[in-house]
């Protein structure tokens, strides 16, 4: 069991140089990094930071829909209590989470290189999304935004609100996710280590490889659509209102053909970190790695074809409605092509039942129900019924909450004590998994349920037949948030005060735990050579070796 | 079973004919949704327990699918997937085809209330009115923003846009009250923009609107009132056919088939009309009111574009009687009095 680490430490170096944690400590030697993996833990950082602020909008919505009537805030506080908790969890969480923040760390050391293609831009890329995250959160507060994250036209072409500046905020915010995404592309084609082909990239890289097409291809849209809806507010033209001569399901059509590949951008990384996480806690090489690698760029490419399924309602063409409900239909093939093989890469592995693997079992549970519930939505006549209700609020929280955050806390668990050399306390770690497993099924279970029984989402007020269901979501709300804190506590305790980890605690064969815990300023210090697939488990080698030696 | 399954996934009343078809198809997605997430579950565990590891250095085989288990993965999903899609979306197309039969109501969303119309006499507001076992149809725009009406007990919705109609029908089964719900967000008074459709006997709905229509005329014929000075009420096509003379549209519009600068109303409903860019268009309500709010997007052939934007001088209820009006407008029965019931025609291929 030592040999891994000697390896590890062989390959880093004998000479213990710092790690990157330690070259240098003034502030300013963080806010000037070029360092991808220092630019990665100011991401963390700052995804975390806000989605406890988004999880805390979400808590005040659960505590005021305890009542069908007016109750704590006002209807129009209520509307903007929502569009906060959505534009803070999807544009400053969401989006960013995993490749901003675990794709930053973790991708250059997978490719074996020394730091991402363009250093630079990717501290750029962080301060654009600092600079639109605080642009996003003064102007909701300071302008009273009430539209919803989607912003549908004419309502936020007219409301007497503020929107123009969060327009902007999310402009900015999508060249912050366009240069991250360049980037990780790039670094992928060019600086793979000697013997990395493309069929032994690991499964991790090609998730975010897929995820950054999309942010590359797609995000440009959703600016070109912020901005005319800005100029229609702030010029008076009349693109998408139809007082004006305009067409309010442009904005839609225009909205969705960002926003749909925009899920894909959200979950692609989380399917990644199971792609890795499986195959480290069951000891066992991906099972079908082409077919996982492959069906990412399926989802990838499938994804920018189906935005018209958020419109079956509408008022599209029946015609429109079928071709967009069969195309989706094959996202959900992809996504099972990827569940059936990490469960068969369990089969006839070496199990160990840690932290993240908990929250492989969740994931696969959530992204199973979540996915199936979303292809029931996508059959065109039960999407009627569903549309616009709280059926397809549990649907999509199911996926983005459900699957997109356990991805996030397997990846925050299991790369934990690569980051920061310190490990996480398991005991804890196993009760907050369990508790935010429960905790998310009693959330949105009910709110299934009452989108069954026609609970339209959005509304302040509700007719009382709906309470008890809503009461419930409240209650498993309340346990999911004590799931967070507990996380949240036992991991600043343990970066405080914390035991040193070993260099590689999970024995694991990723290409990233070549080099030392946390690894040196420039990574390796000779770029090692690629001799095996990632997550080789039938000898104890180590999976790359120095050049020369 | 039905019942059972009915109350266990807490869907609402069955009252309209979709009700029960579409909740069959919802227990079978579900059940399969459930099927399918408990056994990939279950293998999980199964594995867990079957494959702990034994020893931290444990080394395992490499083992890769074979092509045929790869190939089970993508189409067992796949056929389920399909069978879902067909079945719901031959239902989809059922839900989205009004019968020729249908009985037509206009209703105007507006924040935040429901307004209906029927053709042939009374308005309300936020209370819709319909025979049990009569197919309706609701043709549906907005004054503001977007809405949506939805019917949970009948499992009909559809977005309400302004600038445009949009349509749906059910056939209620069930005498009774059913709430409406707006389920498009439209502002702070979203949630309380709620009415009712209230379903009658056929011949309660008969005896209460030969009230109605005794009470338009008794107002129409009695002493003026205060109510005299707002516009006067009367039903749709002689609304419309008054809005057209105070409008101007007869200045270029004939209703006896003769050509003048624009296309003549006689016959024009569902005439399919050849425009200017080559490509054939039928008139339908769509096309009636895009020519009144736009009308240079779509120019009949032989035609000069030079009707003006009718975009703020109409209101809704206005266009829904103009357009009223055009459909009575037929060579066969140009009927003067309140419209017998419509007049269109369903999807081709039905």
């Amino acid at each position: 069991m030592r040999l891994s680490e000697a390896d590890s430490h062989a390959l880093a170096g004998a000479t213990a140089a710092p790690t990157y944690l330690h070259d240098g400590t003034t502030v300013m030697s963080w806010l000037n990094t070029r360092d991808h993996k220092r630019v990665g833990v100011m991401f963390l950082v700052s995804v975390i930071f806000f989605f406890l602020i988004g999880g805390i909008f979400a808590l005040l919505l659960r505590f005021k829909l305890l009542e069908p009537g007016p109750f704590f805030v006002e209807a129009i506080g209520y509307n903007r209590l929502f569009t906060l908790h959505g534009i803070v969890m999807i544009f400053l969480f969401l989006i960013p989470s995993i490749p901003s923040a675990f794709g930053n760390f973790v991708l250059p050391l997978m490719l074996g290189t020394r730091d991402v293609a363009f250093p630079r831009l990717n501290l750029a890329s962080f301060y654009l999304y600092l600079a639109g995250a605080v642009l996003a959160i003064w102007a909701m507060v300071h302008g009273g935004t009430d539209t919803g994250w989607t912003f549908y036209t004419p309502y936020s072409s007219t409301t007497a609100t503020e929107v123009f500046p969060v327009l902007i905020a999310v402009f900015i915010l999508g060249f912050s996710s366009i240069l991250t995404g360049l980037n990780f592309i790039v670094t992928v084609h060019t600086l793979r280590a000697p013997g990395l082909n493309w069929m032994r990239l690991p499964l991790f890289v090609w998730g975010i490889y897929g995820t950054s097409v999309i942010q590359v291809l797609a995000t440009p849209v959703l600016g070109i659509t912020v901005l005319v809806v800005a100029v229609e507010r702030v010029g008076g033209f009349g693109l998408f209102d139809p007082a004006r001569g305009g067409d309010p399901v442009l904005f839609q059509h225009m909205f969705w053909f960002y926003s749909h590949p925009a899920v894909y951008i959200m979950i692609l990384p989380a399917m990644g970190v199971i792609s890795e996480t499986v195959c480290a806690f069951s000891r066992k090489n991906p099972f079908g790695y082409k077919a996982i690698a492959m069906s990412s760029l399926g989802i990838a490419f499938v994804g920018f074809f189906t935005w018209g399924h958020h419109m079956f309602v509408a008022g599209q063409s029946t015609f429109n409605a079928g071709a967009f409900g069969i195309l989706s239909m094959f996202v959900g093939v992809f996504t099972a092509i990827k569940v059936f093989n990490w469960v068969g890469t369990m089969y006839r592995g070496a199990i160990s039942f840690k932290t993240p693997f908990a929250y492989i079992c969740g994931f696969l549970y959530f992204l199973v129900f979540g996915g199936m519930t979303g292809v029931a939505l996508a059959t065109t006549s039960l999407d009627i019924h569903w549309h616009d209700t709280y059926f397809v609020v549990a649907h999509f929280h199911f996926i983005m909450v459900g699957a997109s955050v356990m991805g996030f806390l397997a990846a925050l668990h299991y790369w934990f004590p690569k980051m920061f050399g310190k490990m996480y306390p398991e005991g804890w770690g196993l009760v907050a998994a369990s508790l935010i497993i429960l905790g998310f099924n009693a959330t949105f279970i009910p709110q299934f349920l009452l989108g069954n029984f026609g609970m339209p989402r959005r509304y302040y007020q509700y007719p009382e037949h709906f309470q008890a269901l809503h009461v419930a979501s409240t209650a498993g709300a309340t346990l999911l948030g004590f799931g967070f804190l507990i996380i949240f506590i036992y991991l600043v305790i343990a970066l405080k005060w914390g035991g040193r980890s070993e260099s590689n605690p999970w024995r694991s064969k990723g290409f990233e735990w070549l080099t030392a815990s946390p690894p040196p300023t420039h990574n390796f210090d000779e770029i090692p050579t690629i001799t095996q697939m990632p997550h080789d488990y039938r000898t104890h080698e180590p999976s790359g070796v120095i050049r020369g030696s | 079973m039905n019942e059972v399954l009915r109350r266990l996934l807490f869907l609402p009343e069955q009252a309209s004919t979709f009700a029960r078809d579409f909740d069959q198809l919802h227990y079978f997605v579900i059940l399969t949704t459930f099927v399918m997430s408990t056994a990939v579950g279950l293998t999980a565990v199964f594995f867990f327990v079957r494959y702990r590891r034994r020893s931290e250095t444990q080394t395992t085989p490499h083992i890769e699918p074979k092509t045929w288990l790869e190939a089970l993965f993508v189409t067992v999903p796949l056929i389920f997937f399909l069978a879902w899609f067909f079945l719901g979306y031959r239902e989809f197309v059922r839900q989205t085809t009004p019968p020729i039969d249908s009985m037509d109501v206009y209703v105007m969303g507006k924040k935040w209330m429901w307004k209906f119309a029927y053709p042939d006499g009374p308005n309300a507001i936020n209370v819709l009115r319909v025979p049990a076992g009569q197919n309706v149809r609701l043709l549906m725009t907005s004054r503001d923003v977007i809405h949506s009406f939805f019917v949970p007990e009948f499992r009909v919705k559809a977005d309400v846009l302004p600038g445009r109609y949009t349509q749906l029908w059910f056939n209620a089964t069930t005498p009774g009250r059913y709430q409406i719900l707006c389920a498009e967000y439209c502002g702070a008074g979203h949630s309380i923009m709620r009415g009712e459709v209230i379903v009658l006997r056929p011949q309660d709905y008969e005896d209460w609107l030969a009230f109605q229509k005794r009470g338009l005329a008794e107002k129409q014929d009695g002493q003026p009132t205060a109510l005299d000075f707002a516009p006067p009420l009367g039903n749709l096509v002689d609304q419309g056919r008054r809005i057209a003379a105070d409008q101007g549209c007869l200045k270029c519009h004939t209703t006896d088939g003769t050509r003048h600068i624009g296309p003549t109303w006689l016959d024009l409903y569902h005439r399919r009309e050849k425009l200017s860019d080559g490509s054939v268009v039928d008139v339908d309500e769509a096309y009636l009111t895009e020519s009144m709010m736009d009308p240079a997007a779509k120019v009949v052939a032989g035609f000069q574009p030079v009707m003006p934007s009718f975009q703020g001088k109409l209101a809704g209820p206005e266009v829904a009687a103009l357009v009223e009006y055009i459909k009575s407008l037929q060579t066969d029965a140009v009927r003067t009095g309140p419209s017998q019931g419509p007049s269109y025609a369903p999807i081709r291929g039905r």
